[in-house]
């Protein structure tokens, strides 16, 4: 079912014919990338689109990952990514704070088991150090004071301060409803077929649209090298390295206070136990060479995961696992991030390679991207009435219960109980669809307010949540999808099949 | 807001325990419900086959609960529906939101908690694959097509045999989806029989047991799943890998009782079972507090949900009135070939009791044993014993000496 719709802060469904406004900047993806630099852009005084292939933001990598704020010593010294990580990390409690996502600074510590993994901590520590991170060695003694679950068996550690959790879905859904109350215009399910340049202005062919500018970004995810060729951009290769986790419950007997790594050595990169800013634990990931499409969990990697976790904290219990899943990391053939201007490209800047630590660095990106822009002529005067600010979302099952009564007062909404597993009510979810950039899809609803991340995950709540994106949305049950087009519930009515 | 005794949940299990709370002396009786309407889970159970111990007839799901919701109106106890329990404190005061109620509390004298039970779901399983649409537990599945009027696919393949999957294959079955087939991880099927007839054989539909799903595809919808026979242990065997292309994926892989409640007021709870320790009034590990049906232990036949049910909402009543005399308690264990028995206590009051169990495996041509201080105090005769179906026991009081202890003899 197509529509235009146009809704008062520029926000566009998969709109049909030309548009005729000139964008000074298009920016292509809406993953944790492109929403920060959308973000940034919006506040100045220019003419903004982003361009996203799938039905929502976050579709990609940045709704499958350990949502690690990374304190920057694993980057190689010198590097795009050692520059992004730690400007990065110093930007995001501010960015954090601005959008009002939660972020925590919880730390991190890489544990190490013996010789040879006690001498890549070392290697790590000077890194941090020549990177400019605060990091230190400690004890497997001290570990263990720290954190007392984690196995009698580490050695060592090393302890970074510095390092943090954020939701990175809610941080770049944020960063996208900031830039569209500022006036971006969104265009979701409008995946880039075909660009053109033609008197310094681009012709970008996008799904059902076709979008005009003077600059484009490409954030693209594992894509960005086939957008990168379309508009005779640079050549570098992007290849798909997928990861999967394992999530559990938030009342998993085995819980950390900060980020657990394992050490690196010749077996791997070693998995990660940590908490998640909604307060599960996650485990992994893994690390695969596999097709820009698959992001299939296999057996074989679950299992991995579990096994790599169990070696520095063995009593964690598979029965409390709630869901799995798989992202795909964007690793570019220069094995750095590949951030600015193309040469065979002008006006054409990429944002190509961004796995990790990518979304650490975005804020640090859409700052150096944002000053790119302005450098090669974009207006850098703040636009008026812009902000900084995305309203805070207030969460009933967080409020005092006198809070609670005023809420309910306001609102008699806030007093059915949609997800019983996390207490999240009607008012929410409405809220939800109508902000800008808002939810039009069950998971889009899910990821904005943690409808379906419980216990049941999904299994009550479901149909509820259908009715209410059906009656608010003006669409029929069988309309709404889990994630856009193509991803059907419904199939029809009763009675409909039956001759 | 105060009660006499407050009910959580008003499905078959809190309405049974509401009316016999009523009337055995309880004045202002109050069921909390979450949903819209009385009758809980039955409300979507639109076959029958309920009642034939409890009625002696063969009622559906929404009858036998309207049975009970009638009844429990006519008795003027208090229903507030639309109202979500938020917590309850160890002092008997709930905390609930509702339309009607707003956010208040409520001061119970004696609290009976019938949360009921929810289904696993597919994260849960570490069900390998992609994360399309389509893949839905069989009760969010029977909740479309019974209440909503909708159908959640076309070529359908379900993964379990428990009798909500079994229910499904016939229900998607007359609604004109191709259900091609039903696995079941274990060599025998979760349900009970008589569905496995009802619901399979009678419509062609292949149950293939000693089998598994180990991946989903589809990168929007579900396009198909792989299939696969498992050896004893539950693992995969290699060779035996089949693509069946579908649609559509129903998950009946297990219940789970829900009793974040129960925790919450640091019951104590049954790790095999799920749900709280009760003794034979049905009283958990804090005085005054009770619990009853599936947030026990998972039923089969709700006749047993109603007698369990019934005997929490008198012995709440008595709780109130302090007419339960202190006695002493003993008990019960679950011996060889049984995985748990419920009550996990006994107490000594002159009443007979019945002991719910469930074996631990299948067994054929079997003797279930009860036994105290050394001597057998019940045994009943069986020609076959499943993990599926819930099987019980009678004992007399007096037999009562000691810790008694379930088990299963094969001839």
């Amino acid at each position: 079912m197509s529509r235009t719709r146009f809704s008062w802060c520029g926000f566009f469904y998969c709109g049909k014919g030309k548009r005729l406004m000139i964008y000074d900047v298009a920016v292509i993806g809406a993953g944790i990338s492109g929403a920060m630099i959308a973000r940034e852009l919006s506040q100045l005084n220019v003419r903004l689109c982003v361009i996203e292939a799938a039905g929502d933001a976050a579709a990609g990598a940045t709704r499958a990952n350990s949502g690690i704020v990374h304190a920057g010593y694993d980057a190689l010294p010198g590097s795009m990514k050692a520059r992004m990580n730690v400007r990065g990390n110093a930007l995001m409690e501010k960015a954090a704070a601005e959008l009002h996502v939660p972020y925590d600074n919880c730390g991190s510590l890489v544990a190490a088991f013996d010789d040879e993994e006690e001498k890549s901590i070392d290697e790590l520590l000077n890194r941090g150090k020549e990177n400019g991170v605060p990091v230190v060695k400690t004890s497997g003694a001290e570990v263990r004071k720290r954190e007392p679950q984690l196995s009698d068996n580490i050695r060592c550690a090393l302890w970074a301060p510095t390092a943090g959790i954020v939701s990175p879905f809610e941080l770049a859904l944020a960063a996208m409803e900031n830039a569209a109350a500022n006036g971006a215009d969104v265009f979701f399910d409008s995946r880039v077929t075909a660009i053109s340049k033609k008197d310094d202005v681009f012709s970008i062919t996008a799904g059902a649209n076709s979008v005009q500018a003077r600059f484009v970004v490409n954030a693209a995810g594992v894509y960005a090298d086939e957008i990168s060729r379309l508009a005779g951009g640079d050549a570098f290769t992007i290849n798909a390295r997928r990861g999967e986790y394992v999530l559990f419950d938030k009342s998993h007997s085995v819980r950390t206070n900060c980020v657990i790594f394992g050490a690196p050595s010749e077996k791997g990169k070693g998995v990660l136990f940590s908490p998640t800013a909604h307060g599960n634990m996650i485990a992994g990931p893994t690390a695969e060479f596999t097709g820009k499409e698959d992001t299939a969990t296999t057996r074989e990697g679950l299992e991995a995961v579990l096994n790599g976790v169990r070696r520095y904290a063995p009593g964690i219990d598979r029965r409390s696992v709630i869901t799995v899943f798989a992202g795909l990391r964007a690793m570019s053939d220069r094995h750095d991030f590949i951030i600015g201007e193309s040469k065979t490209a002008p006006g054409f800047v990429n944002v190509a390679g961004i796995e990790s630590p990518g979304l650490t660095a975005a804020p640090a990106i859409a700052e150096y991207v944002t000053q790119t822009l302005i450098n090669l002529g974009i207006n850098g005067m703040k636009k008026k009435d812009a902000t900084r600010i995305r309203k805070p979302i207030e969460v009933f099952a967080h409020a005092t219960p006198e809070r609670q009564c005023e809420l309910i007062a306001q609102d008699t909404r806030y007093a059915n109980v949609i997800c019983r597993c996390e207490h999240v009510t009607e008012a929410e979810i409405v809220q939800s669809i109508h902000r800008p950039c808002g939810a039009r899809t069950v998971d889009g609803v899910k990821l904005r307010t943690s409808t379906g991340f419980g216990r049941c995950h999904g299994g009550f709540c479901m149909p509820r949540v259908m009715d209410i994106l059906a009656r608010e949305l003006g669409q029929d049950l069988s309309d709404i999808t889990k994630s856009g087009k193509g991803s059907w519930i419904l199939s029809g009515r009763t009675k409909e099949a039956v001759e | 807001m105060k009660a006499d005794v407050a009910v959580v949940g008003a499905g078959p299990a809190g309405l049974a325990a509401a009316i016999a709370a009523k009337e055995n002396g309880a004045e202002h009786v109050v069921v909390i419900e979450r949903e819209a309407h009385l009758g809980g889970i039955l409300n979507q159970c639109i076959h029958n086959g309920f009642g034939l111990h409890v009625f002696g007839e063969e009622l559906t799901g929404p009858e036998y609960a309207a049975r009970f919701a009638d009844k429990a109106l006519a008795l003027d106890i208090t229903c507030l529906t639309q109202t979500m329990v938020l917590d309850i404190s160890p002092s008997r005061v709930l905390t609930v939101v509702g339309r009607d109620t707003g956010l208040c509390t409520i001061e119970a004298g004696a609290i009976v908690l019938a949360m009921g039970c929810r289904e696993r779901s597919a994260g849960a399983l570490m069900l390998a694959g992609d994360r399309p649409a389509g893949v839905l537990t069989a009760g969010t599945a029977q909740r479309f097509v019974n209440i909503e009027g909708y159908m959640p696919g076309r070529e359908v393949v379900i993964l379990g045999s428990g009798d909500i999957g079994l229910i499904m294959a016939r229900r998607m079955t007359l609604e004109g989806a191709h259900v091609k087939m039903v696995l079941e991880l274990m060599p025998y099927s979760g349900g009970l029989t008589r569905n496995i007839v009802q619901c399979l054989d009678d419509y062609g539909i292949p149950l293939k047991l000693s089998h598994t799903v180990i991946a989903i595809h589809g990168r929007q919808r579900v396009e198909g799943v792989t299939v696969a026979a498992v050896d004893q242990k539950g693992v995969p065997v290699k060779g035996t890998e089949e693509y069946v292309a579908c649609d559509t994926l129903l998950l009946s892989v297990g219940l789970i009782p829900e009793n974040e409640l129960s925790r919450g007021m640091d019951v104590k709870m049954d790790a095999v079972t799920g749900g709280p320790v009760v003794d034979s009034h049905m009283q958990t590990s804090v005085p005054g507090v009770f619990a009853c049906g599936n947030a026990v232990q998972v039923h089969d036949l709700v006749d047993f949900v109603t007698e369990e049910a019934q005997r929490a909402g008198k012995a709440a009543a008595e709780f109130l009135r302090e007419a339960a005399e202190t006695a002493s308690d003993y008990a019960t264990r679950a011996g060889y070939g049984i995985r748990y028995v419920v009550p996990q206590r006994l107490r000594k009051d002159g009443e007979k009791k019945t002991l719910f169990f469930r074996v631990s495996d299948v067994f054929k041509d079997c003797t279930t044993v009860a036994r105290s201080g050394g001597k057998v105090i019940a045994r009943k005769k069986r020609t076959i014993c499943t993990p599926g179906e819930m099987e019980s026991l009678c004992i007399a009081d007096e037999d009562i000496v000691g810790s008694v202890v379930v088990s299963v003899e094969e001839a």
